[in-house]
Formats: C-alpha cells, structure tokens, sequence
C-alpha cells in the first residue's frame, strides 16, 4: 500500500518538476533573487550619495583669536584614540576682542551642523537637540586638549592576542544562528508561496477528477509537494552556484561567520534538512490553503495571510533566540511551523545531534498528518458536484 | 479513501462473483441536498450497462461513488470484488464528463502519464501510446501538444488514455457528449469492443437512444434515485405493447371490443386510426370482433414499447422531458464542435 502511494506521488513529482523546470517560466524564476539585488545595489548607491552630502556637514567654530586652531589641533591629536571617530570641524571666524557672533544665524548654512562659540575654557555648543547631545562630550574632550598645552602622551599598551574567548564564541555562533535563521527564512518565503496556485492548474485543466479516481489524495499531495521541494533545490543550487562564480570572480568575499557548535559540515546538512521540512511544512499547509481556491485570483488573496504567517514564524523563532532556555525557546523549537528554524539555531549554539533527529521526525510526523488531513479536507471539498452547467440548470449535483 | 460502508445498508449475505459492480442504498448529500438518494446497481461481469437520467439526476455523483471518489454517506458498494476501489485503480478505466488533459503535454506524454497514474511504467506508456495513437488514426497528432489540438482529438486521446493500461472496468461518464455523429458512431464501436474482449462497460448517458442501442441493462435515475435498474428488454415489458389499427369505418358494434384508452384519429376519407395498448386478453379476441363487425381492417401492427416510453413510464413525463433537453443542448454542442471552435 505505501509502496503503491510512493509510486503514484512519484509519478505525480515527475510531471510536476518536468513541467516546471522545463517551462520558460522557470528561467524568470531563477532571475527572480537578481531584482532585489540590483535594486538593492542601485538604492545603496542614491543612500550612500544621499549619506556623502549628510556627512559633509562640520562643526563650525566662531572663537576669539587662535583658540579655535587650537581646538582644531586637539581634534587632530586626540583623533587617532578615537576609533569611532570625531565630527569634521572647521574654523569658521577668528573673532577679534569684544566681537560677538550670532550663531543661530551661522546655522543658516546648510554645511554647518552645530557652531562653537565662546572660549575654549566655556566653549558653547549651538545645534539641534540631538546633535548636541552627540556631540557635547567630544566638544568637551578636544576643549579639555586645547586648554592642557603640556598634555602627557598616552601611555604605550602592550596586547596579548587570543584566538577566541567564551563570550566571542558565543556571540559569534548567534550571529551565525541569525544568518542560519534568515536565509532559511528567504529561502522558505521565496519557494514555498509557489506551492499555493499548485492545485489550481489541475482544478482549471479538469484533470482533477482523473487523477481523484487514479491515485490516493495524499500521494498526490505528496507528489506535488516533493515535486515543488526538488525545483526549490534545483533554484538553489543555480543561486548557490552563481553566488560562488561570483565569488571565486572577486566581486565580493563571503561574509565571515563563527563556526557553528555542531561544525559546519553537520550544520550545512541540518540546514539542508531544516530548509527542507519547513518547505514541506509550510508548503503542505499552503497546498491545502491552495487546494480550497478556484480561481488565480483566489490564490492570489490567500497569499496575503500565507506571507504573514511566515512572517510571523521567523519572528517567534528568531525571538526565541535571543532567550535561550525559556519558555518561549521551547515553545518555538516544539511548534511545528517554527520549529525548523528554532532547531538550526540550536544547531549553531549547542553541541549534539540527538535533538536534531527527534526534531526531524516530530517535523516529518507533522508533514504527514498535515498532508493527510489537507488531502482529505481536499477531497471532500474538491469533488463537491458535478460540471458547472448542470448546477446552473438543476442545483443539483449531476 | 473510505472503505464505502455506511449505515444502514450492508454488504450482502452472499457476494455474486458474476458481478463486476455491486451497490446496494447509496446515499450521498451535499450541503443538505441529497444528491444520491439509495442507488441499488449491479453490473455484470462483461456487460454494457448505461445509467440513464438526465443532467442533475445523480449519475456523475454515483460513478464517483462506485469509484471512489468520493464515499457514500450512507450503503454499500463493491468493484471488482473489493468495497476499495481506489485499491484497484490499476484495473479501472474513467473517462470522467468534464475532459481534462496537461495542455503543454505532448499527445503520447499525456496518454504515457494516465498509464502511469493506472501503474504501467513510463517507458511500456509510450510505447503504447503511439501504438493506440495510430491504431485511431492520430498518430500524426503523437508529437503534438494538447492545447494544439483539436477538442475531438484532445477527447480520443483521453479516451485512450483511458483504455491504455487494458482495464476490466471502464467507466465513461457521458462519452457521447461533444463528439459528432462519425465520433459516436466510433466510439459505439469501441465500447462494443471492448465488451467483446470481456471488459465490463459502464457509461452514462441522457440520450436514450445510445443506451437502447448499446447497452444489455440499464439504471434509469431520476432525483438521485433508480426506480428501474435491469435489462433493457424487461424495462420495455414494463409497458404493454402499443397496438397501431386503420379501419375502413369509424364505426360500428365492433368499437365495443377496443380498450377503453383507445385514441382515435379519423382523416378525411372516413377511414380511421386507433391506439392503443395490446389488452391482456391478447390480439386474437380483438381481430375476431372486428372481422364480425366488419370494421374494414386496411392495417394492423404491433410495436414493443421503446426505451423512451418505457423511460417516461418509470422515471416520469418530468425526468423525460428534461432527458430531451438535454440532447438537444449537446447537439448544438456536438455540431460547435464539428466546426471546430472546441480549441484550447
């Protein structure tokens, strides 16, 4: 009985990845991750231009004298012990004895951010509010500098290099764990929603009853469900591979990121394993969701909802994250929806296997219930009457 | 799929080996109408059996039952010795009413993957396919995508999509429909073939003369029930034989001697025409009164009642007058698509 119903999701899987792969559709689809990185490089250039002209804008100081060169050499001086760096300062007015300056007017100018008046032993500093409390105590530092002419030299540091610590490491893996989190959540946003016209196709060509009397409901399911993961696999593998063309061409280097607790090879097969069951788990529900609509545009309605509840999945487990052993941790890793995410973030922090089996077979003991219920809410629904024009005439099933 | 067991109707005491289908009070209800409404069916093994009603009586609900489609509420069925059809999809044919192929699929890709479904390996449904293709004269349409053919072409290529994997059951839900006169007559021919081979046949249909011409028993279904289900022979000797008389005279002590329902037609020349259905006494006491009452018989016949008669006397003038609708609407349809305007 299984054996027959692997057979028939087979035979469904393979006229499902055939007609995908080798439609013109497809070539679109594998194109599809390079708009948001051309958008993605076009805006970073109009925000990186838009950044430029912000960052131009300097700290303007009006002074009596040369105190305003002065600050400007304690900049100078104190800047390399700065490693988050110091506003650009520009001496705008050497003021004579008894001159004033009007420094609200000087903020007129676009270039200027804030204007220092005053001396440097009572600088006043005239800004925004939230440029001056930015700026208030670095003001303050380089005055202090300015005012002490005989200042000691910073001491030498001597360093003592480790390779890693405790706290690097873990910080280093949460990142990791993030970056699991993300991409398997792209993945799972970009692949899965294509699962939810599937049965729409069927349904419009009327194959639907053909197939009804053939094979059992959730061999179809499965079938189309696998046949949706394989393309999702042959999507990746084109991205992964253009990603290292790219790469190995010099364009960009691939993002540092700590080892995983697990190792990476264990972790890139957990992944591999995880992305998988969250496709078969959210395509399964979004199949069943799909198999209720009629109509494109129907699927397109419900498509909403669907991207929501990723949305809202990724959240709570990337929640959980950030509170390892609470509750919410465990709620997360057990709710079948975000448990493959939970779990490849356990993965990166925490050493061990065992978990990670029982995580898989709670997940696939859910794939199977949902395509089991989904295919009998289906047919229940699906084969309801019979053509469209006997209804009209009798409102009666034909 | 469901095992079709439901209250209160059980399987038989005794489970005929001679039957193909066995259905005993299948009910079906969608949203509070009941559809199918305690349906007995039994086919025989290498029979032709048409379910006739027309559109709306019930009969695409109960093909699906007996197929598993979808499980009766309520009843019992049993396919090819088992209450599991979906179990032996492998043995079973179903050309369903509403055609639906894969429009980007080749011609012997679609036939090759209805094999597959019925479990022959892709490979032996290719093969076959271009056989069966040829063998019906489209072997030129093999390559050709479905959307690209015409809706005839694309109907025959289901067709032997259905019969690829040779089943012993092949269910046609209303095979006539949309085929033109050439294609039912092929199509009549096939089903008697494949009756001949030893397949069991069984179709519905609304039009009345493609089950009296075809088929050995029929079900008449009307509202979702079978107020008849037997041979066509019996159906028909379920009305009296209908008796046409002309007489020189209309006229005469001899009257007394016809049927009180007689109806009379007297054309100009005084002569006269009765009907009437043959009395239980027989013809002879009849043709004896009319001779002594020298009634001037000019003709006399006989005529067994037809399928249609035999139709609106079971099922009612409604159900009938709703059978002919619908045959004259999949004429205008069969005539759209003899002009080819079917294309997808």
């Amino acid at each position: 009985m299984l054996a027959e119903r692997l057979r028939a999701a087979q035979v469904i899987a393979r006229r499902d990845f055939v007609a995908v792969v080798f439609s013109k559709a497809f070539i679109f689809f594998l194109l599809g991750p390079l708009f948001p990185i051309i958008v993605g490089f076009f805006a970073g250039m109009i925000g990186a231009s838009v950044q430029h002209d912000l960052d131009r804008a300097v700290i303007g100081i009006a002074m009596p004298a040369h105190q305003g060169d002065q600050l400007l050499a304690a900049r100078e001086a104190l800047i390399e012990h700065m490693p988050g760096g110091a506003p650009e300062m520009a001496v705008i007015e050497r003021l004579r004895p008894g001159e004033t300056f009007d420094a609200r007017a000087a903020l007129n100018n676009r270039q200027l951010a804030a204007v220092i008046t005053g001396t440097i032993d009572a600088p006043v500093l005239t800004g925004t509010p939230g440029r001056v409390d930015e700026w208030r105590g670095v003001v303050g530092l380089f005055a202090a500098r300015a005012r002490a002419s005989d200042a000691a030299p910073y001491p030498d540091v001597r360093t003592d290099v480790v390779k890693t610590s405790a706290s690097h490491e873990h910080n280093g893996q949460v990142i990791t764990a993030q970056a699991g989190q993300l991409l398997l959540f792209l993945l799972t946003m970009l692949l899965a929603g294509m699962v939810l016209s599937n049965l729409v196709e069927e349904k419009a060509n009327k194959i639907i009853e053909v197939l009804a009397a053939s094979i059992p409901m959730d061999a179809l399911f499965m079938g189309k469900l696998f046949a949706m993961l394989a393309v999702s696999m042959v999507g990746i593998a084109v991205w992964s591979t253009g990603y290292g063309v790219m790469v190995l061409a010099g364009a960009r280097s691939i993002p540092f990121l700590a080892a995983p607790a697990v190792g990476w090879p264990a972790f890139l097969g957990l992944g591999f394993a995880y992305f998988a069951m969250a496709y078969l788990l959210l395509g399964s529900m979004f199949l069943t969701i799909g198999g209720l609509a009629n109509t494109v545009r129907e699927v397109q309605t419900l498509s909403m909802p669907a991207t929501m509840l990723q949305l809202i999945v990724f959240f709570m487990a990337s929640f959980a994250l950030a509170r390892p052993g609470s509750w919410i941790e465990i709620v997360a890793q057990v709710f079948p929806i975000s448990s493959p995410y939970a779990m490849l973030a356990y993965a990166a922090e925490h050493r061990g296997v065992m978990p990670h089996v029982i995580a898989l077979a709670w997940q696939g003991l859910w794939v199977m219930a949902i395509v089991r219920g989904g295919s009998m809410l289906f047919r229940r629904t699906v084969m309801k009457s019979g053509p469209a024009r006997s209804r009209r005439r009798t409102a009666v099933p034909a | 799929m469901g095992n079709g067991v439901g209250a209160p109707v059980g399987p038989p005491d005794t489970v005929s080996a001679d039957l193909a289908i066995e259905a005993r009070g299948l009910v079906k209800r969608f949203d509070g109408t009941t559809a199918v409404d305690g349906v007995d069916i039994s086919v025989p093994k290498g029979a032709i059996y048409g379910v006739l009603g027309p559109n709306g009586a019930g009969k695409t609900t109960t093909l699906r039952m007996l197929l598993g489609i979808i499980d009766p509420d309520q009843g019992y069925r049993r396919v090819l010795g088992t209450e599991h059809p979906t179990d032996i999809a492998h043995r079973i044919g179903y050309l369903p009413e509403e055609r639906g192929l894969y429009p980007a699929m080749k011609a012997y890709e679609a036939i090759a993957f209805l094999a597959a479904l019925r479990g022959v390996p892709l490979a032996e449904g290719r093969r076959r396919a271009r056989v069966m293709l040829e063998e019906y004269g489209l072997g030129h349409a093999a390559e050709r995508q479905i959307r690209q053919l015409s809706k005839g072409m694309a109907q025959q290529v289901q067709l032997i999509g259905t019969l690829i994997h040779n089943p012993d059951l092949v269910v046609l839900d209303e095979p006539f429909s949309g085929l033109d006169a050439i294609n039912q007559g092929r199509l009549e021919q096939l089903i008697r073939g494949l009756a001949a081979r030893g397949a069991t046949v069984l179709f519905s249909t609304h039009v009345i003369a493609h089950a009296e011409r075809m088929c050995d028993q029929v079900a008449i279904i009307a509202g979702g029930k079978v107020p008849f289900a037997g041979p066509v022979d019996v159906a028909r000797d379920r009305l009296r034989p209908q008796v046409r008389l002309e007489t020189r005279v209309s006229d005469g002590p001899w009257r007394a001697a016809l049927p009180a329902d007689a109806r009379c037609d007297i054309k100009a020349q005084g002569t006269a025409f009765w009907y009437f259905s043959l009395p239980e006494s027989g013809v002879e006491p009849l043709l004896r009164a009319l001779i002594e009452g020298n009634a001037g018989i000019l003709s006399l016949s006989i005529e067994r009642a037809g399928l249609h008669d035999a139709f609106v006397a079971i099922a009612g003038e409604a159900a009938a007058r709703a059978l002919e609708e619908n045959r004259e609407e999949a004429e205008v349809t069969g005539r759209k698509s003899i002009f080819g305007k079917g294309r997808r």
